[in-house]
């Protein structure tokens, strides 16, 4: 019998480290550069008479002066302070996946690692193999005619809709009429976010009792003035709307383009493809469904693929092959221009390629199944733990690869909310676990999610993670509302985010607003 | 500054009829839920609040009336909230229905922020919290600085109507409450400093918009009070005002006066058209506060041409998430269902499901 019910006594280190501005000796410097030689200073000057006068600091700017062992000491305090992955993390809508060593290993070969985008073609030929490869999966999976992997994530790409379908209407003589995209308030933020920025209005579409809105809410929403359908399918909660292909079929007869938010594709991945329910483009985040690093140590890649009708718009250059020889396009007249510089974070899209090709046609189906079915396992337990239901729980459909649960029960009986629960959960090791996007349709949200990866037994950790939360609550709250107790800092307030007059983003600011003299 | 310092107003006898649905403790109708032994509701539940308020931080004061802080009538509530008044508090917490609100707001005014311990029969208005759990926790959060105030609509439902089992209401006025936000969006997620900057921006939006040949009419509440104040007319907060572009064509208008200038439009290409808002709390879209849009004036407006403002997150928090139409006709009513558009930004619109 494990002590503690299994779970582990973790214990954050803890340096007291002060914010690095507060580091550090006048004077002191972590590399000393040598006095230009007199020759070059004959020939190119003064260092400073190389910026336009009016660009040149009038004052130092005020930085840290720190040794370089001070620096690197100073980071690895903070990241030693830091929680980040090193535990069982279920972080719900981002799919926390594994990147397999093997990958970074590729990466760190002189053939990509010394590589540079304005590289000759010719040179880079087998880069551009590589892209052109996982372009090719992509279509494999989607149906799509060509994917493009300029934009920096998941948004980026939701962009790149929303521009393409400016450039469609561009094209057809209809932009500043057709001016409406329709979303639901179940889809990711980002796509009304990006409609927005992109100039058009959006229109919002409420769920039904079933999870999903209904088609006459569609219908209301759609006229003339339809430019676009941009939704995720499943959404977070983990329902997949069965009428998605009504959805299409109305939309397009409204004359608007259908983009399918595929950012999270590991529920139905090697099940369907967007271009056969109708739609017109759709999206995949490398890291959520590929197997590549979150953030991808740089930028990260939305991979957004389209019709051949569309292909014409997408931002450039693209990769193309002769058969004989890969080169990049950019010479292409009716192309939005660019989202993002050259052809998008390469060593993601190589870390994908290389995972795809790993799991094979196969693999990605039976990952799919995996992310299911660790879904519903883990749906069966959690609703038996005291205080946990779901959302829509009238609704008795699978789930897919995730479902968003509630605390609300627990709230109303204990006052132990999310934010609770996320504080002591980090006690056991565990990264505090996503709650939802906004809007919050769901009291006290929290939405974790295993995917394919993670094992039975990390599963069954967190879930005893939480059932630990909830004895505590019900037991004893203010264990739980005093958390987290085992970490580098306590309970941070976190009111001051949202006022104005204390929130400090640069050390400036934070001592303009909290060391008035 | 010392300790913040909350009222407790407690009316014991609200919700007393709830069981038995007699519709409310007013007159008759308290005599007879206390002859089939009704016991008291709302001690008990401000009680959890309290209980709920001091877990959740402390650090305050309370201020009660003494004894079993017994209010038997109206005059007891608005005598104890009046004397509230003067005594510096931070807020006002009341336990009862929509009557117990009425009166509170009769005493305070909007001059004190108040919020409601659901333990009536009725609670159409809304400065209610969703339980009375919620109640303390929101109380403490605002004593603590980390709650903003809004505006809430105080609902008068005509009692004989009611129990008559016809549902009628009209605005009876506004109070300060502590943003009672039910899907309360964590600061980790970016919710913004001011979440009423769309609105406002719509409100400016529609009254730029106000075109000199259209007629206008606006209806009541906050929202277009808003719209009224953009246009620089001298509109009513909880009555019906028509305009024409900026010019006031009437103020506090009944469904006569609204018929007999939709009659004088009838030659006009630019058709009449309604903005409205929408009653927090309840969703009611019609026949909540804004009779006079009787189902004759909607008709001949049109389905298209009602324009629906309302901050997204009101719209959010109705539970379930659709609009209700009362307008006394179950035709109109009909008519009215299906789903209509809200606006609920400048660009943004929120497809939402009316029923009757």
């Amino acid at each position: 019998m494990m002590k503690n019910g299994g779970l582990r006594e973790y214990r954050s280190a803890s340096w007291d480290e002060p914010v690095v501005m507060e580091l550090g000796y006048p004077g002191r410097r972590g590399m000393v550069f040598g006095e230009v030689d007199a020759a070059i200073a004959a020939k190119v000057g003064a260092a400073e008479a190389l910026l336009p006068a009016a660009m040149r600091r009038r004052r130092p700017p005020a930085l840290p002066e720190l040794s370089e062992p001070e620096v690197l000491r100073h980071y690895l305090h903070l990241s030693q302070q830091t929680l980040g992955m090193l535990g069982v993390n279920l972080f719900g809508t981002c799919t926390m996946k594994y990147n397999p060593r093997a990958g970074e290993a590729v990466m760190a070969r002189p053939q990509v690692a010394e590589t540079h985008p304005l590289q000759h073609a010719d040179t880079l030929q087998g880069t551009l193999e590589l892209v052109h490869g996982f372009d090719l999966i992509l279509r494999e999976l989607s149906g799509m005619d060509r994917f493009v992997f300029q934009a920096a994530g998941g948004a980026d790409a939701a962009y790149t809709h929303a521009c393409v379908t400016r450039a469609h209407l561009a094209a057809r003589g209809e932009l500043g009429k057709r001016d409406e995209i329709v979303t639901t308030i179940q889809t990711h933020p980002c796509n009304p976010a990006t409609a927005a920025t992109a100039g058009f209005k959006v229109v919002t579409l409420m769920l039904d009792e079933r999870g999903y809105p209904s088609l006459d809410a569609l219908k209301a929403a759609l006229s003339d003035r339809t430019a676009a359908l941009m939704v995720n399918n499943p959404d977070d909660m983990g329902i997949y709307n069965p009428e998605i292909k009504e959805w299409v079929r109305l939309v397009h007869e409204a004359g608007g383009l259908c983009f399918y938010d595929h950012a999270n594709f590991n529920g139905v991945m090697g099940k369907l493809r967007a271009r056969e329910l109708g739609f017109d483009a759709c999206m995949y985040m490398l890291h959520k469904t590929f197997g590549a690093p979150k953030g991808g140590g740089g930028p990260a890649v939305g991979a957004y693929g389209c019709t051949a009708e569309l292909a014409r718009y997408l931002p450039g250059p693209v990769v193309a092959f002769d058969g004989a020889k890969y080169r990049l396009d950019s010479d292409r007249p009716d192309s939005l221009g660019k989202v993002r510089e050259f052809w998008g974070n390469v060593p993601q899209v190589l870390k994908a390629y290389a995972w795809a090709r790993a799991m094979g046609a196969e693999g990605i189906h039976e990952a799919s199944d995996l992310s299911v079915l660790a879904n519903n396992y883990m749906e069966k337990k959690l609703l038996a733990i005291r205080g946990v239901t779901k959302s829509n729980p009238h609704i008795d459909a699978w789930r897919m690869e995730m479902t968003r649960y509630s605390l609300g029960v627990l709230k109303e009986d204990t006052g132990v909310g999310v934010a609770d629960m996320q504080h002591r959960m980090v006690d056991f090791g565990v990264d505090a676990p996503w709650l939802s996007h906004e809007p919050w349709l769901v009291a006290e949200p929290f939405t974790p999610e295993a995917g394919e990866m993670w094992s039975k037994e990390d599963i069954d950790y967190w879930i005893a993670a939480l059932a630990r939360v909830s004895e505590e609550a019900y037991r004893d709250p203010e264990i739980v509302k005093t958390a987290p107790h085992n970490q580098s800092i306590a309970k941070i307030r976190t009111d001051g985010l949202e006022d104005p007059e204390r929130w400090a983003t640069t050390w400036r600011a934070y001592r303009r607003k909290h060391r008035k003299a | 500054m010392g300790r913040p310092r909350i009222g407790l107003i407690v009316n014991p006898v609200a919700g007393l009829g709830g069981r038995f649905a007699l519709k409310g403790t007013d007159g008759a109708a308290l005599e007879r839920a206390l002859e089939r032994g009704a016991l008291p509701v709302a001690p008990e539940r401000a009680r959890r609040a309290i209980l709920r308020l001091v877990d959740s931080g402390g650090g305050f004061d309370l201020v009660a009336g003494a004894g079993s802080m017994g209010e038997e009538s109206a005059e007891d509530t608005r005598a104890m909230a009046a004397e509230m008044a003067n005594l510096g508090l931070a807020l006002v917490l009341f336990a009862g229905g929509d009557g117990t609100a009425r009166d509170v707001l009769d005493a305070l005014g909007s001059r004190l922020p108040i919020l409601g311990i659901p333990s009536g029969v009725k609670m159409h208005s809304a400065v209610f919290a969703t339980s009375p759990e919620a109640a303390g926790e929101v109380a403490a959060s605002f004593v603590h600085g980390r709650t903003r105030l809004a505006d809430a609509e105080i609902m008068d439902i005509d009692e004989a109507a009611l129990r008559a089992g016809r549902l009628s209401a009209r605005l009876y006025g506004h109070a300060r409450v502590p943003l009672l936000r039910r899907l309360v969006q964590g600061p980790k997620m970016g919710a913004t400093p001011d979440g009423d900057g769309e609105l406002a921006a719509l409100c400016n939006l529609l009254a730029a918009e106000a075109e000199p040949g259209r007629l206008l009419i606006l209806g009541p509440g906050t929202t277009l009070a808003r719209i009224k104040a953009r246009l620089g007319i001298e509109g009513t907060l909880a009555g019906i005002d028509v305009v024409r572009g900026r010019a006031l064509a009437a103020k506090d208008a009944d469904e006569a006066r609204i018929l007999a200038l939709l009659d004088a439009e009838q030659a006009n290409a630019l058709p009449p058209r309604v903005i409205v808002g929408v009653v927090g709390g309840q969703g009611f879209l019609f026949g909540r506060g804004n009779q006079p849009l009787g189902p004759q004036v909607l008709r001949r407006l049109g389905r298209s041409q009602i324009v629906i403002a309302a901050a997204a997150e009101k719209i959010l928090s109705l539970d379930p998430p659709y609009l209700r139409v009362d307008t006394g006709d179950p035709n109109t009513d009909r008519w009215l269902c299906g789903h209509l558009a809200v606006r609920t930004g400048p660009k943004r619109t929120l497809i939402v499901k009316v029923t009757a």
